[in-house]
């Protein structure tokens, strides 16, 4: 049989998936390692590039430096981080969050600055603060850009939250590198498989979300 | 910095295939003249004698290719032509290389490469693993006399555990509770595994992965007492020596001795089998421990360090 066709039987084996080692709670672990490590970065990143778009300063130094940290290996900063952490979760954590900032960032103040400077003076001119201005005109105006950000991210994020593993976190990295290391290529292709499905399912999530979003009123 | 390894290795491993090309002509040309004559030559004799060029493998490990340079120095010295042809990925990659006749000469080690040729051998001890060797090594192999230095899997732990604990070997983690044991993930599925750990000394441990093949993530783990066994840090590992560990003594051989073992091709002459073989001798495990710590220490050329101890050891000259 062919590694592919193993590797499918091994995922509608509903043994491969329960137990705590078993492919379902990975999955929930993926999941979740991966949604708090955009829910961080965009608590991190949000504000910032509001900020960065809103007032139209420091971007240079944004893009520049996002930029920087988009160059960092995710694996060789995990590692580093993780001498000085040790084992679990934090140090995979700061590696994703460091990954996912960047996109999240870019959509965060392209978006603000995608809404036509007329339509802000009109607002500023109708007596709006610059609070209200980007609460309600700038973030919602943006919002499709912003979303795209962390749409980004996200994907990002689910594809490289298997390195949690490397540092014994567990997620989907686990029954990778185990199949990786025994030559178990069913078990690798299997669980490559259910972190791009993931990757898909989210995707579509954030699709749906962002044509939603298109259709409520104002939004267009 | 040095020109891009891959290309010269790429060019160098374009040059042992093309060495294949003409022993396919002879091979052929033989089939049609052999009736004509006895057809004793070997069109794969490339290896050994004094006009042929010998090639000398390692794998993608610099502990592995410093011991194949050691070799490589000791054969020039022994006046032979040496190709190097070193860092070829791991044994998945190269066993075919070896076997067909490409590389003649590969520092090898003895327990797991008995495993790849006989998946189903039962040898633990040193000696059953070197006649296990004898018998399931491919046609036109040879494994030489090994050294003593090993370079395997072992159950390492800080030296201020082992002093609070008293121990000394794998059997006295028995008297332990919860233990954990870090490791790389195939831990779980080997034979020296937690379930060879029970079978055979009666140590149950639970599993805490780390990937970094005994690297410093692991070392830390350690001393942090995240993990208080690691079963992924060498018995050749630098660190042993370098953070004060302790390699917990395995009498029963639960994990098969990893002895440094040249693999030679047959055709590969006495003189520089005997020349490998001393290299052999010399190899114990301090040395090995030394070579490798020069190595991580140092961040030498293997050619440097490897060098200066043929030297020393009187392998040269």
């Amino acid at each position: 049989m062919s590694y592919p066709a193993e590797a499918l039987d091994l995922l509608l084996d509903p043994a491969v998936w329960g137990g705590a080692d078993g492919l379902g709670a990975r999955t929930l672990e993926h999941l979740g390692y991966s949604l708090l490590a955009v829910g961080l970065s965009a608590a991190i990143a949000l504000p910032l590039g509001f900020a960065v778009g809103h007032f139209g300063r420091g971007r240079n130094v944004v893009v520049a430096s996002s930029g920087v940290v988009r160059a960092l290996p995710t694996l060789g900063l995990l590692t580093l981080v993780a001498l000085f952490t040790g084992l679990g979760l934090l140090a995979p954590m700061v590696a994703l969050v460091v990954l996912a900032v960047p996109s999240v960032l870019a959509g965060a103040y392209a978006g603000i600055e995608s809404v036509d400077p007329r339509t802000v003076d009109a607002a500023r001119a109708q007596g709006m603060s610059r609070w209200q201005v980007l609460t309600t005109v700038q973030i919602p105006l943006g919002l499709p850009l912003i979303v795209g950000g962390i749409r980004l991210a996200t994907l990002q994020v689910v594809g490289t939250a298997i390195l949690a593993a490397y540092v014994g976190a567990g997620g989907l990295g686990a029954p990778l590198f185990l199949g990786l290391r025994t030559y178990d290529y069913p078990l690798l292709l299997a669980a490559s498989a259910v972190v791009i499905l993931l990757a898909l399912v989210l995707d579509l999530a954030f699709e749906i979300a962002q044509r939603l979003l298109r259709r409520l009123p104002g939004l267009r | 910095m040095k020109p891009p390894p891959e290309n010269r290795r790429t060019a160098r491993r374009l040059r042992a295939r093309m060495r294949l090309v003409p022993g396919l002509a002879a091979v052929g040309a033989l089939a049609l003249i052999s009736s004509a004559c006895g057809a004793d030559s070997d069109p794969f004799e490339s290896g050994g004698g004094e006009t042929g060029t010998v090639v000398i493998g390692s794998q993608q490990y610099y502990s592995n290719t410093l011991i194949a340079e050691v070799y490589a120095q000791v054969l020039e010295d022994a006046g032979l032509t040496v190709q190097r042809d070193f860092e070829i990925g791991q044994r998945e990659v190269y066993a075919a290389e070896l076997e067909n006749g490409n590389i003649d000469v590969f520092p090898e080690y003895a327990g797991s490469l008995l495993q790849y040729f006989d998946p189903e051998s039962q040898a633990r001890t040193a000696e059953e693993i070197r006649d296990g060797l004898e018998q399931a090594l491919p046609e036109g192999l040879a494994a030489l006399r090994e050294s003593e230095a090993t370079d395997q899997n072992a159950m390492v732990v800080t030296a201020e555990f082992a002093q609070e604990h008293g121990l000394t070997s794998i059997g006295d983690l028995a008297d332990l509770d919860d233990l954990v044991v870090g490791s790389t993930p195939e831990f779980e599925t080997r034979p020296y595994g937690p379930e060879g750990l029970r079978e055979v000394y009666g140590v149950e441990v639970q599993l805490q992965t780390i990937d970094d093949s005994g690297g410093p993530l692991t070392v830390k783990a350690l001393e942090d007492g995240d993990i208080d066994v690691a079963a992924n840090i060498f018995t050749a590992s630098p660190a042993i020596a370098a953070e004060d560990l302790v390699v917990l003594e395995d009498p029963e051989s639960l994990v098969p001795p990893e002895n440094v073992v040249p693999i030679v091709s047959e055709a590969l002459d006495a003189d520089a089998r005997a020349a490998l073989e001393e290299v052999s001798a010399a190899l114990t495990q301090e040395e090995l421990l030394e070579l490798n710590t020069r190595s991580v220490d140092e961040q030498a050329a293997p050619e440097v360090i490897a060098g200066e101890w043929v030297e020393e050891q009187g392998l040269v000259g």
